[in-house]
């Protein structure tokens, strides 16, 4: 082939004229060089790759928007853009730090999940049905009061006027329906905890 | 023997970029086209 054999010059110029296969030429016989230079300050496969792909992006663009003025000195043009793509990516990091996961370092350790597990779930779920049945036990004044305060969330003044009695009758609902519930859970031997 | 001073280099002459990166600036490039009108620029991509 001999578009192979033409100056870095001559292929930018056919390039930009439309010839894709220029293109190609020039990343292959720049590539080496141009990737070692990223990878020797990088240090990182994937992030080298971006920055490759990004460096050749910038080129591509500028070379089709006719912007480039610089026959002749092709690879340090390229270069250049190299670096400076490898300068933002430190910029970028330096506000941002980056962790790959490694043999050394987990990002689990660091990150924990606080949900049950399924033994705790099984438990609670265990738990608030003893109690439920529990509460059937309470004469209804009682199990209505605690049932308002406990699962609906009311205030003893809302449920004083919803159960049409005073807040002292509510309150002192409330204390005998524990109290009872502390009874018939002493008297069973009743476990309430996870 | 010579005493070599200079440390290992950390890029290796084989070292190159993945096939699909250059595969895919080789397709960007087809695909790109731009076009200068007045002050302004128009950037397609033919799909």
């Amino acid at each position: 082939m001999a578009t192979v054999n033409l100056s870095d010059a001559l292929l930018v110029k056919n390039y930009i004229a439309g010839d894709e296969k220029a293109l190609a030429i020039l990343i292959e016989r720049h590539q080496s060089k141009i990737y070692g230079f990223i990878y020797s300050k990088i240090a990182d496969r994937a992030i080298t790759d971006d920055v490759f792909q990004d460096t050749f992006i910038k080129v591509i663009k500028t070379l089709k928007s006719n912007s480039y003025n610089e026959e002749g000195k092709f690879l340090p043009w390229v270069m250049r853009i190299a670096h400076n793509l490898v300068v933002d990516h430190f910029r970028r990091n330096k506000k941002m730090p980056m962790h790959r996961e490694t043999e050394e370092y987990s990002i689990f350790s660091y990150m924990t999940d606080n949900s049950m597990n399924v033994e705790g779930r099984m438990i609670t779920d265990q738990v608030e049905d003893d109690l439920r049945r529990l509460l059937d036990e309470l004469p209804a004044d009682q199990k209505e009061v605690l049932v308002m305060r406990m699962y609906q969330d009311m205030s003893f003044k809302e449920i004083a006027e919803s159960t049409g009695v005073s807040i002292n009758t509510a309150l002192g609902r409330m204390r005998y329906a524990l109290m009872n519930l502390r009874k018939v859970i002493e008297k069973n031997q009743i476990i309430l905890t996870n | 023997m010579a005493k070599l001073y200079t440390s290992k280099k950390l890029a290796t002459p084989k070292m190159l970029p993945k096939k699909e990166t250059i595969r895919f600036l080789i397709d960007y490039s087809k695909a790109l086209s731009i076009v200068k009108i007045g002050n302004m620029t128009f950037e397609t991509i033919a799909n």
